[in-house]
C-alpha cells in the first residue's frame, strides 16, 4: 500500500511538471511559433495605450528575449522559490508561488487566487455533498424499482437535468426564488464562512442547488446503470443464495460494488470544479476562480489566466491522486 | 392415452398432496414473460430426491436445469418469473411460502454451489468474510467463532494453510481453490439439500476429479441430498445415483444411473450418450452429435419437443408431431416420455444405438 501511494505521488509530481510545461508552452511557445516577436508578446502584458518605453521595460522585466528553456526555468523558479521585480525605485519581492502581477490592477496573482479559492471551494464542496447524496440515492432506488413510476419520473427529470445548461436553470431559479418569491430579495451575495456561517450558507443555497441539480442528474443515471449491472452479477445471486436479507444484499453486496466506480468520477468532478465553476459563478456573480479567469481572459490578463490554469491543474491532479488511493483502499484487486 | 396426468398434478390442491420424499418437486413450472413472448424455461417438471442420494440433472444449455435449481431455492421470488407447481422440502411447501420464510431456509437447509466461482464470489470481500457472512446469517455466533468455523471449513475442503488463506480475496485463489471455497461456503451451515450447478465446468480435468471426490466425501459425511446439474455425463456417471434428463423444460427420461447408462430408452438420451467421449472403449468412429440445436423456449415444437431433431421421429408419427408425450414407467423406477412403443425402443437401443457407443 505504501509503495503504491509513493508510486502515485511520484506520478503526480511528474504530471505536475508536464502540466507546467504545457501551460508555459501555451502562453509563451505557441505565440512564438505563430510568428509573434517579443515586442508583440510584451504588448500583451501591458495595458492599452502603452508607450514604447513601457513595452521595452516589460520585455526586459519578463526576459522575453531569452531562449525558451531559460524562460521556462525562470517561470518554474517563480513558482517554487519566488521572484523579484525591479520597478525602478524599489525592488518588489514576490514570494512563492509567484505567478507575477495582474497588469490591470497590479495586484499579485497569488493573493487574488488565495482570495478566490474559498469561494469556489465553498460552492464546489457544498454542491458535491448535495449531488452525491441526492444523485446516488435516486439512482439506487431507480435501479431497485426499475420500470416503476418512481424510476420513470426520476429518469425523465434526470434527462432534463443533464440537458438543461446551468445558465438556464440558474437564471430561472434566480428569477423565481430570488426575485419573484423574494426568498433572496438582494440576490446572491457571497459572505465568507468565517464572517457569518449562516449567511454564507443562505447565500450559497441557490448556486449549490443549481450546480447539484446538473450533477445529481448525471450521477442518478450513472448510479442506476451501475447498480442495474451489479445486481445482475453472479455474486449477488450468491449473496441471495446464502439467505442474506435483501437489504444486506443491496447495501453490502450491491452498492459496495456499484458505487466504487462512481467514487472515481466524483473525485475527478470535484477536482475539476475546484479549478473554477465558470458557468455557476458567472450566473450567480460569485467571485470565485471561474469568474476570475473569465474576466482575465476577456481582459487579456495573462498572468492571472496562467495562475488559475496552474491552480486548477493542481486540484485535478490532487483529486486523481486521492481517487487512486481511495480506489486501492476500496477494491482489493488494485493492491498489486 | 394417459395425457391428462399432467393436468391432474396441477389440479391437486396443495393441502391434499402429501410429499413422498425429502425433496418432492411436483409439476414445477417457471415461465418468464418477455417482450417476445412467454419463455417456458421449466414446464411441468416432477421428481423426488431422498437424503443421502445424489440426483444428476443433465441436458443441453437452455433445457431448464439451472432455472429449476434457482426455482427450488426460491431465487425467482420477487423477480419477473411466474412460478407454479409445488416444491416440498422436508414436508414444507416452498413455492407458496413467504419469501422471508424461504430466505431463512436458503443457505441453511438448502445451499447451492454455483459454476464459475470467480464471478460468483464477491470481488471486494475476502474469502473468509464471505464464509463468515454465510454462517452468521443463520447462526447466532460471535465473529471470532464464525471465523474459526470458516477456517475449519476451508481446511475440510482441502485448502492448504487455511488460517492464512482465509484472509485472501477471490482473485488471489486459483480456479480450483475458488471452487473449494465456494463449496466451503455452501456447506458452512450443514445444508440438508445441496445443489451443485455445473460445479466443475470451469476447471481442468484433474481438479474436476478432486472436486467431485470432495462432493462425494462431504455428502457421505453430512448425509445430505445432492442435486448435481451438468451437461457432462461423465460427472453424472461419477456421482449420481439417479439421473433426470431434461429437454426444453421437461423431463424426458428419469431412472437410476445404471438404468439410464445401460438401458436408455429416450432418443435424446441416446443422443447425449453417443456424443460423450468414452475412454474405456476402443473407438474407430467419430462422436455422433445430436443434429440441430435446442428449441426456442418461446415456440416449443408441437407434440414431442424433441421431434425435429429425433432420428426416430417417423416411427411414432403422427403422434409425435401433435401430442406431448407423457412420462410413463417402462420398468419400475425408470420413466420415459416418448411415443415409441417400449418394445420398439428397447430394440432400437440394443440394435442401433448401444453397439455404436
Amino acid at each position: 500500500m505504501a509503495a503504491f501511494i509513493v508510486r502515485r505521488l511520484l506520478a503526480a509530481v511528474i504530471l505536475l511538471v508536464v502540466v507546467s510545461m504545457m501551460t508555459f508552452a501555451i502562453f509563451f511557445l505557441v505565440p512564438k511559433l505563430a510568428g509573434m516577436n517579443s515586442d508583440q508578446m510584451a504588448l500583451r502584458y501591458v495595458g492599452r495605450g502603452a508607450t514604447a518605453e513601457s513595452i521595452q521595460a516589460t520585455k526586459e522585466r519578463l526576459h522575453l528575449d531569452d531562449p525558451l528553456p531559460v524562460q521556462y526555468g525562470r517561470f518554474v523558479q517563480g513558482i517554487v522559490v519566488g521572484d523579484e521585480f525591479n520597478y525602478g525605485p524599489e525592488v518588489v519581492k514576490c514570494p512563492p508561488p509567484c505567478f507575477g502581477y495582474s497588469f490591470r490592477n497590479s495586484q499579485p496573482v497569488t493573493a487574488l487566487l488565495i482570495d478566490r479559492i474559498p469561494v469556489t471551494a465553498s460552492l464546489a464542496f457544498g454542491a458535491a455533498i448535495l449531488w452525491l447524496v441526492g444523485g446516488v440515492s435516486i439512482g439506487v432506488l431507480s435501479a431497485l424499482r426499475r420500470g416503476s413510476v418512481f424510476d420513470r419520473a426520476a429518469m425523465s427529470t434526470a434527462l432534463a437535468g443533464v440537458s438543461l445548461p446551468i445558465y438556464f436553470t440558474g437564471l430561472l431559479s434566480l428569477a423565481l426564488f430570488a426575485y419573484h418569491w423574494k426568498l433572496w430579495p438582494n440576490g446572491v451575495n457571497y459572505v465568507p464562512f468565517t464572517t457569518n456561517p449562516l449567511d454564507w450558507a443562505y447565500n450559497l443555497i441557490l448556486p449549490w442547488v443549481t450546480l447539484a441539480f446538473l450533477y445529481a442528474a448525471l450521477y442518478a443515471r450513472l448510479t442506476r446503470a451501475s447498480m442495474l449491472e451489479t445486481m445482475n452479477e453472479d455474486y449477488i445471486r450468491t449473496a441471495r443464495a446464502k439467505g442474506l436479507p435483501e437489504r444486506t444484499v443491496v447495501v453490502k453486496h450491491g452498492m459496495r460494488a456499484s458505487l466504487t466506480p462512481i467514487l472515481t468520477i466524483f473525485g475527478l468532478d470535484v477536482g475539476l470544479l475546484l479549478g473554477g465553476a465558470v458557468l455557476t459563478e458567472s450566473t450567480f456573480s460569485l467571485p470565485g476562480l471561474g469568474q476570475l479567469v473569465v474576466d482575465a481572459v476577456f481582459g487579456n490578463d495573462l498572468p492571472i489566466v496562467l495562475g488559475v490554469v496552474m491552480v486548477a491543474s493542481v486540484f485535478v491532479i490532487l483529486a486523481n491522486l486521492v481517487v487512486d488511493v481511495l480506489y486501492a483502499a476500496l477494491d482489493p484487486r488494485v493492491r498489486l | 392415452m394417459n395425457r391428462p396426468v399432467e393436468q391432474w398434478a396441477s389440479m391437486v390442491p396443495v393441502d391434499d398432496y402429501a410429499p413422498t420424499a425429502f425433496l418432492d418437486v411436483r409439476d414445477l413450472r417457471i415461465h418468464f414473460p418477455t417482450d417476445d413472448g412467454l419463455v417456458k424455461s421449466v414446464d411441468g417438471l416432477s421428481f423426488t430426491l431422498e437424503r443421502g442420494r445424489t440426483l444428476g440433472i443433465v441436458g443441453e444449455s437452455g433445457s431448464g436445469k439451472s432455472v429449476t435449481s434457482l426455482g427450488i431455492l426460491g431465487l425467482h421470488k420477487g423477480q419477473h418469473a411466474r412460478v407454479s407447481g409445488q416444491v416440498w422440502l422436508d414436508g414444507e411447501e416452498l413455492v407458496a411460502a413467504s419469501p422471508e420464510h424461504v430466505r431463512r431456509l436458503r443457505g441453511k437447509k438448502m445451499a447451492m454451489i454455483f459454476q464459475d466461482p470467480l464471478s460468483a464470489l464477491h470481488p471486494f470481500y475476502s474469502i473468509g468474510d464471505q464464509i463468515v457472512e454465510a454462517y452468521r446469517v443463520h447462526n447466532e455466533v460471535s465473529k471470532k467463532q464464525a471465523r474459526t468455523h470458516a477456517i475449519d471449513m476451508l481446511g475440510r475442503v482441502g485448502i492448504p494453510r487455511p488460517s492464512e488463506r482465509v484472509d485472501d480475496y477471490p482473485h488471489q485463489f486459483s480456479g480450483g481453490m475458488r471452487q473449494r471455497a465456494m463449496i466451503a461456503m455452501a456447506l458452512s451451515c450443514d445444508p440438508e439439500l445441496l445443489i451443485a450447478d455445473e460445479p466443475t465446468t470451469a476447471l481442468d480435468v484433474t481438479v474436476q476429479a478432486q472436486i467431485l471426490d470432495l462432493v462425494r466425501d462431504l455428502q457421505a459425511e453430512f448425509n445430505s441430498a445432492v442435486m448435481i446439474i451438468t451437461h457432462d455425463l461423465g460427472v453424472v456417471a461419477e456421482l449420481a445415483d439417479d439421473i433426470l434428463v431434461m429437454y426444453a423444460g421437461k423431463a424426458v427420461e428419469q431412472g437410476s444411473a445404471r438404468e439410464v447408462f445401460t438401458a436408455a430408452e429416450h432418443p435424446y438420451t441416446w443422443g447425449l450418450l453417443s456424443s460423450m467421449p468414452r475412454l474405456d472403449r476402443d473407438r474407430q468412429d467419430r462422436l455422433v452429435p445430436i443434429a440441430g440445436s435446442p428449441p426456442s423456449l418461446i415456440n416449443v415444437p408441437e407434440g414431442c419437443a424433441f421431434h425435429p431433431r429425433c432420428r426416430f421421429c417417423e416411427l411414432s408419427a403422427p403422434l409425435s408431431l401433435t401430442e406431448v408425450p407423457v412420462m410413463t414407467e417402462t420398468t419400475p423406477g425408470h420413466g420415459v416420455a416418448c411415443h415409441l412403443e417400449p418394445a420398439q425402443r428397447r430394440r432400437l437401443w440394443t440394435e442401433e444405438v448401444q453397439p455404436l457407443l
